[in-house]
Parts: C-alpha cells; structure tokens; sequence
C-alpha cells in the first residue's frame, strides 16, 4: 500500500538509478540517517556508545570491507585481522608523528590530525592489501584462503617484532594519545560520547555510501563477473588482475579504516595479537556470512547481530537488578505469565503435531523466546553466574548460526529481501 | 484489576525495602577462555574475602559490600563493556588481573576519577604516583618480580653471576615484554648472559623454543607465563629434563595448576611471589565458619588456599583495608571512589594489622604515599614439593634491585606523561 513504485515518477536517468527507488525507501533511509546523525547523540550515554554503538560501526566498516572482497568479488580471505592491525599501527603512527630514518639522518613528519591518520592509514592498508592480493591472480578458493591466512600471522608477527611500529614502548602496547577536531577531543581518555560516535558514524556512513556506489557502478560489476565466473569475465574484456587487485585494494583500505578506529577511538591502547588475532578475521567472516554476501545492508546487520547478541545476554542473563520498581515488578510478573504461557502451548502443539519444527509448534517456541527476553530485561537481568552465562553465550550464538545458515543460506539481507518483496504486495498478495 | 494492581504495587514496594548505599567492589574476572584456570581461583578469592567482611563484620565500618562480577574472558573488548556498565554503580576500586584490560583502563580510570589497582601486572611505571594519580601496583611489580629472581640467583651462587647464562621465556605480548628492559640492565650489571625466547599466545606450541633451550644449555630460565603457556612450558622442560631447581617462574606462573599436569617431573620447580601460600592462617578458619559452612562460597569453593586464591584474598584484603582507611581519613563509612583513592594512596599495611587481620606474614608489611604508588617491591621465592603437592615459601620477602628499577620507572613514566600530557603531582 505504502511500499510501491507505481505513482512514483522517474522524470530523469538519475532518478531512475537511483540507490532506492521506492519512495517509501528512501524515506525511511533518510530517517535513519537523521535519527544517527540528530536524535542519537543526544541520548547516548558512554555505556551505549562503548559497548554498543562503537563496537558496531567500527566491525559494520570492516565487515562491508571484507563483504567486498569475499561478497562482491568472490575471493576469499582470512587475513581481516592482520590489516586492521596494518590500519591501526599505521594510524598510530601518523597521529603520532611518523619517523623515518634514512641514511641515519631521521625525518619526521609533525602529527597528523586525527581525521586525515585514519585515512592515511587506510591507504597504507589499501597497499598492504595489494601486495597479499598479489597471489589472487594465480589461485583460488582455499588457496588464496591459505595465502591471506599467512598474511594474518606475519602481519600479528610483525607488529609484535618491528619496535618502530610502536614507537620503541617497552611492553609493544600502543596507545593513542590525545587528538581533536574542531577542539572536540575524539581519541584519549576524556572524550564525549556523542563525538567519539559521530566521529565513527561519519566514517560508517561515508564508507558506506562509497562501497554502495563502487558495486552498483562498472567497477563493481566487473567483480561481480569475476565472482561468477573468472573464464568468462575474461572472455567478455574484464580485466582480472585490475578487477581482483582492485577488489583487494579498495576492500583493505575499508578494513584499515576500521583497524585504525578500533584502536584509536574504540579501545585507545591495543596489543596486536590480543586485539588483532586470528579470531578477529573469523569474526568479521562470521558477520559476512550472516548479514549476508554482496550486500552492504547485510555487512551492517551482520555486525549488529554479533555485536549485540552477546550484550543482550549478558544483559539478560547476568546482569542483576539492585531494586526493581514496583512497576517494573508487576510487568516481569506479567510477562513471566506469557512465557510459561507460551511454553506450555509450544509443548501442546509440539505434542499435537507430533513435530517440533511444526508451524505452530515455532511460533508458540518465538512466543516464548521473546516473552522471556522481555521478562529478564523487565526484572533488571537473572543474575545467574558469570561463567555459565559465558558459556552459554557460546552455545546460543554458536547454534544461532548453525540455525540461520540452514535456514536462510543468503543472510540477513535476504530476510530483508524477501519482507520487502512480500511489503511490496501487501496487503493484497494475489 | 485497578485495586489489585494496586495493592501488588504496594506489596512490591514494601518487599523490595529502602535501598541500601554499599561499597561497591566489582570483580572484573575472567571463569572462561584460555587463561580461565588462573582467573577463577582469583576471582573466588577476591569474592569470598568480602563475603567473610559481610557476614563476620557485616561489612566495612557497617556498610555492606557488594562484588558484582563480569566476565571479561581475558578480552580486552568485554573489559571495555564491563568497565563501562559497572562504574555507574558507584564502583570503587578496579583490578581487572589482564595487562591488556589494565593499559586501556589506565587513562579511562584517570578521566573518571576511579582508582585502579593491578597488584603484580599491568603498567609497571605506574609505580610512579608523581604521574599515575589513579593507578597503584602495590605491593610488587614485575621488574620487582624480575630483580627478586636474579638477586635469588645471586644467592645461591654466592653473589657472582658472572659467565653464567640466563634465558627468559615470555608471553609475546605487553605482559611477557615487561621485563626485558630490566633483566637487560642487570645482566649489564652482573656479567650474566641473557636470550630471550618469545611464546606467542596462547602457548599451546612451545617445541622450539625448548628445543633452543636444549641446545644452549642456560644456567637458568626465568618464565613469564601465564595460562597454559605455564602447563606446556613446565611439561617441555621436564621433558628435556631441564633441572627445576633452575627453573623460576614469575607469580604469574606458579600455581598449583600450573605444576600437576608434570606430575613428579615438576618436583622443585620455583616461582617468585609477593604474598604467603598455603592455608596454615587463621583466616580460614573464619572463611570455613563464615563463608563455606554457610554455602556462600564464590564459584564451586574448591580453590580455598590455592596460591592464586590466596592473591585474590590478598588482593581483597589491601582494598578493604584501604577503604578503612578512606573511611576514617574522611570521617564517613559511606565513601566515593575520590575518598578510596586517598584511602589507598594513604595505606599502611603492618604486620600487627596482618595478624590482627588473621593473616600473619601473609605478605611485606609496607605503605604506600603519594610518590610511591608501588609499594616496597619485595618478594620471596616458593618452590613446589610435588609428593606433598604444595607450595612453600624457601626464603624471606627480599628486596629488589631499586637502583636498577627506579630510574627504569622514572623513565618510562616520564615517557609517558609527555606523550599523554599529565601534570607532575605531589608536589
């Protein structure tokens, strides 16, 4: 009824390639975008934006890198890590003023503002980048997966080795030091949270739009042909070398801008192998994989859903209410009702049905899920133990995962997809 | 339905009671992931400590404490959100037992005015209260930790290490780094030879790095370990039949846990350490009637007078003793993080108090002061008797090289105000 092309008029080649042409779209698009830019820093708290909102934009920034490279251009790699780490020692290093030593004699450059480090840094990465895509021209598959693999270790190797990279410290760490804009501090301890926030949100957003435009344009197509199908890409005059090191570029200098956030707004003081390990590539994979491959939207809900997940358990889980409000008390009553009421009918029709993957058997087992998460947060969280709360962590998202690739193969931006497709009709679907 | 809604409400309010202002101590501790084994006799420690000054004392000066804890798994990320979602609740006192959590917490703490503690880790130089307003490292370090080892060495080869080889096997990251710099500018000092040999997280893998010890042939090997890397380490060089008597490990690398996976072969193995072992103290007396008998005890309760668990109490003890003393410095029980930082900068710790405590010689008697955030930087040296399967303490709590140390630390922190801009205090 309101999600519909008919009645929207396209009076310009523009309009009509434009990123969302469905008016309803692109609304709710600038929305979004004035509820992040606007409403949010006002409300945010450090809490929200350290352990929620940071976290998300910085992995959305790198998971869109990597969707590129492993969605968009079909080449896989394992070393995501590895150029977070290149993007954050480099952009420690321009914010710090960079040293170099030639002939004995040492040059340095004076501090770079904070803004322009991270850019630089995601340069450096876009070479380093380049360089371990090199092998992209001659293998494939688990290969170059391999190939990118070694990249992860030497580069881990490397920061941990090289004493220039972080400024000859005794113990390797590297902290970021006070940086402003505008004299609004954005790295360092005494920063606001609206600005560290709005800091990464304009990266977010800028990356995005750019990425968004890169895969819709001819560049994007040509990755696309040589994901599909490498032969016969060649054969229709798209050039691989260009096409995958170009992939491998753009895709890195995503990744080190996210690195060099993580470290400089996000955590302050990293330690490469803690910070920038091998369970960093994976996890980034993991977002792609779930938010869905080839997509820009799916890279950020990837990201959403391992970022939050984990804090919604704990939430709920470990956390444990000091006093709860008479109304809040009343209302965890209530929704405790639902879910036990809930439960029983899952039971009822899991037993009816003699199926537990039975429509109604699912339905009544989301009933119950979601009256539980909303009765633990009700009451302020169950306060059971830390470590099987941690443990639990574990199995929940490891299963959630098992359970969405079964269930929905393309991501969450194929759920997406698809509710959009069945908006389009609604409410008359014949 | 008015009426009843009404009358729950009523209920409710009059079962949840006036709330009560506690001291707050949270417990950033990590019961999962590769170094979870050390992490759980600490945090049990650290919870059980308060949970005796509860039910014993009820509380610290009549206020109740409370010790939420999170679970930070050793990563620095979940440090972050467990930092942020505990100190609004009034939270007095940080010790988050990770190097990584301990440097990123350090300017954070400082903006927000919570005093941090990292009893035997995280930044060395924050010894140096003349900079580090908000941290301590009370009452030993790691470069402390590294000259005790050597001054042992020098012990029991009458005072002369000269020609004698050393090798340090270490954590590859900012923990293990630590004390290069000053076992370095020892060697310099005492004519040993020092190699190092890095372990890259988590430690599994150890091979060549004994293989290299194998073919040297050091005097001694001095470890800084911590997690499995302890296990895989002490196994590898009973398997090259390393003498243990030889082999030190730092504090972090001397648990019960770290030596039974050896079995016999770890017979003699030594360890540094800046608090007593074992459970031969009055304390536990109390811990048994007031904590275990009553089925308080943190975790499963089977880490009672382990050594870690012992660091955790300790570690427990030196906070509540420090809010004591915030307490009265500031004449009110109901303290801020402002007031435990002055209480901690303020703290005496005397062998009278220890056993008033029920905890005689259960560490140096020492006070700290606005110059010195470190403490005296003593420590003893345990050896493990694997047929009795405990640890004992086989000297006194010696003093470390300051001479070295001190402008090790001066020079660091120096470092690091210039880069961050602190002001010089306690002037």
């Amino acid at each position: 009824m309101f999600y519909r092309e008919a009645g929207d008029f396209k009076t310009s080649y523009v309009d009509d390639g434009q990123t969302f042409p469905i008016k309803f779209d692109r609304y709710r698009y600038y929305f979004v975008l004035f509820v992040a830019f606007a409403i949010v820093p006002l409300l945010v708290n450090d809490y929200w934006v350290n352990a929620i909102f940071l976290p998300f934009l910085i992995y959305s920034i790198a998971a869109i890198g990597l969707n590129i490279l492993v969605g968009y251009c079909g080449q896989v790699s394992l070393g995501t890590g590895g150029f977070m780490a290149v993007g954050a020692y480099a952009c420690y290093k321009f914010m710090t003023g960079m040293d170099i030593w030639i002939g004995g004699v040492q040059y340095a450059l004076p501090p770079i503002n904070i803004f322009f480090s991270v850019i630089l840094a995601g340069f450096v990465t876009a070479f380093v980048g380049l360089l371990f895509g090199l092998p992209s021209l001659r293998i494939k598959g688990f290969y170059l997966a391999v190939a990118t693999l070694a990249a992860q270790f030497f580069l881990v190797w490397l920061f941990n080795k090289w004493s220039w990279a972080y400024n000859y410290s005794a113990s390797g760490q590297i902290n970021a030091p006070e940086r402003e804009i505008f004299g609004v501090a954005i790295t360092g301890p005494s920063t606001e949270a609206w600005a560290t926030y709005l800091f990464c949100l304009v990266f977010a957003t800028l990356t995005a739009l750019v990425a968004r435009n890169l895969t819709r344009g001819s560049v994007g197509r040509k990755w696309m042909a040589i994901r599909d199908m490498d032969i016969a890409a060649e054969i229709i005059g798209v050039n691989p070398l260009r096409a995958k090191l170009s992939a491998f570029a753009v895709s890195s200098f995503y990744v080190g801008i996210a690195g060099a956030l993580f470290f400089a707004v996000y955590l302050g003081a990293v330690e490469v192998g803690e910070a920038f390990g091998i369970q960093k590539s994976f996890i980034v994979l993991f977002m792609v994989i779930i938010g869905g491959l080839g997509s820009i939207f799916g890279s950020f809900a990837g990201a959403a859903f391992l970022v939050l997940l984990p804090v919604l358990l704990k939430l709920m889980l470990a956390d444990q209410a000091q006093s709860i409000s008479p109304v809040a008390n009343v209302f965890g009553w209530l929704f405790l009702a639902l879910f036990a009421i809930s439960a029983i009918m899952f039971l009822v029709s899991a037993v009816r049905s003699r199926s537990i993957i039975s429509t109604s058997a699912l339905y009544w087992l989301g009933a119950s899920i979601a009256t539980f998460i909303i009765y633990a947060l009700t009451i302020g969280g169950m306060g059971w133990p830390t470590d099987i709360v941690a443990h639990l962590q574990f199995v929940i998202v490891g299963a959630l995962i098992i359970i969405f690739l079964v269930a929905e193969p393309h991501g969450l931006a194929q759920l997406w997809r698809v509710s959009k497709e069945k908006l389009r009709l609604w409410p008359f679907p014949h | 339905m008015k009426t009843r809604l009404a009358t729950m409400a009523v209920a409710a309010v009059m079962a949840a009671g006036p709330v009560m202002a506690d001291l707050v101590f949270p417990s950033l501790s990590y019961r999962t992931g590769p170094y979870a084994a050390g992490g759980i006799p600490f945090a049990d420690g650290y919870a059980d400590y308060f949970t005796l000054l509860n039910e014993r004392d009820g509380g610290i000066g009549g206020v109740p404490v409370r010790v939420p804890e999170c679970e930070t798994g050793y990563n620095t990320e979940k440090g972050v959100e467990c930092y942020e979602s505990t100190k609004g609740e009034g939270s007095l006192v940080y010790q988050p037992l990770s190097t990584g959590i301990t440097y990123q917490l350090i300017p954070k703490v400082t903006a927000d005015g919570i005093p941090l503690h990292t009893m035997g880790y995280g930044r060395t130089s924050a010894a140096n209260g003349e900079v580090f307003s908000h941290v301590f490292n009370y009452p030993a370090n790691y470069w402390n930790g590294a000259s005790v080892g050597i001054n042992h060495l020098l012990d029991i080869n009458d005072g002369d290490l000269s020609g004698k080889s050393v090798a340090l096997v270490y954590h590859n990251s900012a923990y293990g780094k630590e004390p290069i710099r000053t076992l370095e500018e020892l060697s310099e000092k005492h004519g040993y030879e020092l190699s190092l040999l890095p372990v890259d997280h988590p430690g599994q893998e150890q091979k060549s790095q004994w293989l290299q010890i194998r073919r040297n042939q050091p005097d001694y090997v001095i470890m800084y370990g911590w997690g499995v890397m302890n296990q895989v380490a002490i196994q590898e060089a009973a398997n090259i039949r390393f003498p243990m008597e030889n082999f030190i490990g730092i504090w972090w690398s001397g648990a019960e846990h770290d030596v039974t996976p050896a079995g016999d072969a770890a017979d003699g193995y030594k360890a540094i350490t800046f608090h007593n072992v074992g459970s031969d103290f009055p304390i536990f007396e109390d811990i048994q009637e007031h904590v275990v008998d009553k089925g308080l005890a943190a975790g499963a309760g089977d880490q009672i007078g382990k050594v870690l668990y012992n660091r955790g109490l300790y570690a427990a003890m030196l906070a509540a003793e420090a809010a004591k003393t915030a307490q009265e410095m500031h004449d009110t029980a109901d303290i801020t993080p402002a007031m435990m930082r002055d209480g901690m900068e303020a703290l005496e710790v005397t062998e009278e108090l220890m056993t008033e405590l029920g905890m005689p010689n259960f560490g140096p008697s020492f006070s700290v002061s606005c110059e010195n955030h470190g403490g005296p930087g003593l420590g003893g040296i345990t050896q493990w008797d694997a047929s009795a399967g405990e640890w004992s303490l086989i000297t006194d709590f010696m003093e470390s090289d300051k001479e070295v140390i001190q402008p090790l630390i001066k020079a660091d922190s120096e470092a690091y105000a210039e880069e961050a801009g602190v002001e010089m205090r306690c002037n």
